[in-house]
């Protein structure tokens, strides 16, 4: 027990070493004169995170206090509705994709051609089509999760055992029973790691288009940040979005070791 | 009348030269048999068991189980591969039950059935166990538990205790001769161990290889029930020896 306690300590002091220096020479750099308007300090970026949050908007001329909350809630709900349009297309296509000759022979050979053409290369296609817009930034967040939920999902269908699948048909069921009871299960491990790499993906989707097609969001406070020289509120908001999209992706991984729990207890 | 019939079966692999994996099989077992298909890897006698089950479609030949032609897998023949293949997001009762609920049956038609099959096996405390928790041996159990729920008039069963330890496996094997004998099921139980062919089957086909045909049918005299002391006994000894003769020749 003593013994545990103190490898966990050991562990964490290890773990905090390597970033304590960091900020070590953050802090050292950044008091640099000529480091001014480039890299604010630690303490400063603090500050100025602390004003975005709590600020009352308004006052003087900063226009960026008190707006973190709308700002985090404008990016956190593009990438919800994006991304659960991506998962409800391309969690039933893939595993279609997967399990149906047929349906393979009609999706794959768009797929396997749009698949390679980054999202960034979608957005001035996306502006002319939505506009500055909402739907602009949703459609590159969709696009981008959707590759990966749909790939893997199909992988997860075509890779189910061969005897579950005839130990299925042996007791009498369905092709339609088949789906929902063996391909769909046995796919779930791929369909949550397609989940996990697309919301990644959707977090880079949204930052990209507010940056360019919305007004409104983390990723436009960045690039607005910027343009207006107050790198603390773009080392801020790069943190900022950091801390969402590790906090999105554990409200996954929460959910998946809910769901899978035989999955959980194979891999002990 | 017999529930298996098999005529001139023939099971060939396209390819370049094609593989000739089953060539001229003639094989009839009676209602309540229990035999064995005895031979090396690559004797096709796994596939002889796949085209029974109707997992896969003959070259050409005949092939009926209780008077019908097989011509996809179904519930009147129960399969108990040699991994077991349970189903690893069910539980041990999920996993029994699946067979009469994805055939849309009611619960109180096969609830008391499962029970009593789950008991027969054994594994009346492991109900709500997931298969991972469960050791190779438990794991074929809730296999041939299943099969027997579902109610198959023939059990096909593919070297199901292949992958055990010695002693678990001498354990499985009274267990099925049990079952067997309280439920007279029709079985082909597929093995390459002589002594398994032996200690279960009262025929045992004797299968050889490239092509796979069947060399020889040995009845085996020993009475039923048996018990381990019939692996010591002298009969079982000289039939070990004449199916080696066989097999090496």
């Amino acid at each position: 027990m003593a013994n545990a306690s103190l490898d966990t300590l050991r562990r964490t002091v290890l773990g905090l070493l390597v970033p304590a220096v960091v900020l070590v020479i953050w802090q050292v750099a950044g008091s640099r004169p000529d480091m001014a308007g480039i890299l604010p300090t630690p303490m400063l970026v603090l500050e100025g995170w602390h004003g975005w949050i709590f600020g009352s908007p308004g006052m003087g001329l900063n226009p960026y206090l008190g707006s973190w909350v709308s700002n985090v809630q404008y990016s956190s709900m593009r990438v919800a509705q994006g991304f659960t349009l991506a998962a409800l297309i391309g969690v039933p296509l893939g595993l279609l994709i997967g399990w149906s000759r047929l349906v393979q022979q009609l999706f794959d050979p768009l797929i396997q051609s749009l698949r390679p053409i980054p999202i960034t290369a979608w957005l001035p296609f996306s502006i002319a089509l939505f506009g500055i817009r909402d739907m602009g930034a949703i459609f590159l967040i969709f696009l981008g999760g959707f590759y990966a939920i749909v790939v893997n999902t199909t992988q997860g269908a075509r890779d189910v055992e061969r005897n579950l699948v005839r130990a299925a048909l042996m007791m009498g069921a369905s092709r339609r029973q088949l789906l929902y009871r063996v391909v769909l299960p046995a796919a779930m491990p791929s369909i949550f790691t397609g989940l996990r790499i697309g919301l990644g993906i959707s977090w880079t989707a949204v930052i990209v288009s507010e940056m360019v097609a919305v007004k409104s969001g983390l990723g436009y406070v960045l690039w607005d940040a910027y343009y207006v020289g107050r790198m603390d509120i773009v080392l801020a908001d790069m943190v900022s979005i950091g801390i969402m999209g590790f906090l999105s992706d554990r409200l996954i991984v929460f959910i998946e070791s809910k769901v899978l729990v035989w999955r959980m207890l194979q891999s002990h | 009348m017999s529930d298996i019939s098999i005529q001139n079966l023939y099971k060939t692999y396209p390819g370049n030269p094609p593989v000739k994996a089953l060539e001229d099989i003639q094989l009839q077992v009676a209602p309540g048999e229990l035999v064995a298909l005895l031979g090396p890897s690559g004797c096709g006698k796994s596939t002889l068991l796949n085209l029974i089950a109707g997992f896969e479609q003959p070259t050409a030949g005949q092939l009926m189980v209780n008077g019908g032609v097989v011509s996809a897998p179904g519930p009147d023949r129960g399969v108990v591969f040699q991994e077991a293949a349970l189903f690893p997001w069910l539980s041990v009762w999920d996993n029994v039950i699946f067979g009469p609920k994805v055939q849309g049956m009611a619960r109180s038609e096969y609830e008391d059935r499962a029970h009593e099959m789950i008991k027969i096996v054994g594994l009346s405390d492991f109900k709500n166990h997931l298969p991972v928790q469960l050791s190779g041996g438990m794991r074929q159990r809730v296999g041939i538990a299943r099969i027997l729920t579902l109610g198959s008039r023939v059990l096909l069963m593919d070297e199901p205790f292949g992958a055990l330890d010695a002693q678990t496996r001498l354990t499985m094997q009274e267990l099925l001769l049990t079952v067997w004998q309280k439920l007279k099921p029709t079985i082909i139980f597929v093995t390459h161990d002589i002594d398994e062919a032996i200690f279960l089957a009262s025929a045992i086909y004797v299968m050889s290889a490239r092509p796979g045909r069947i060399q020889t049918k040995i009845t085996v005299p020993l009475a039923r029930p048996r018990t381990v002391a019939d692996t010591a006994s002298e009969t079982f000894a000289s039939l070990k020896l004449e199916i080696l003769n066989l097999i090496r020749h």
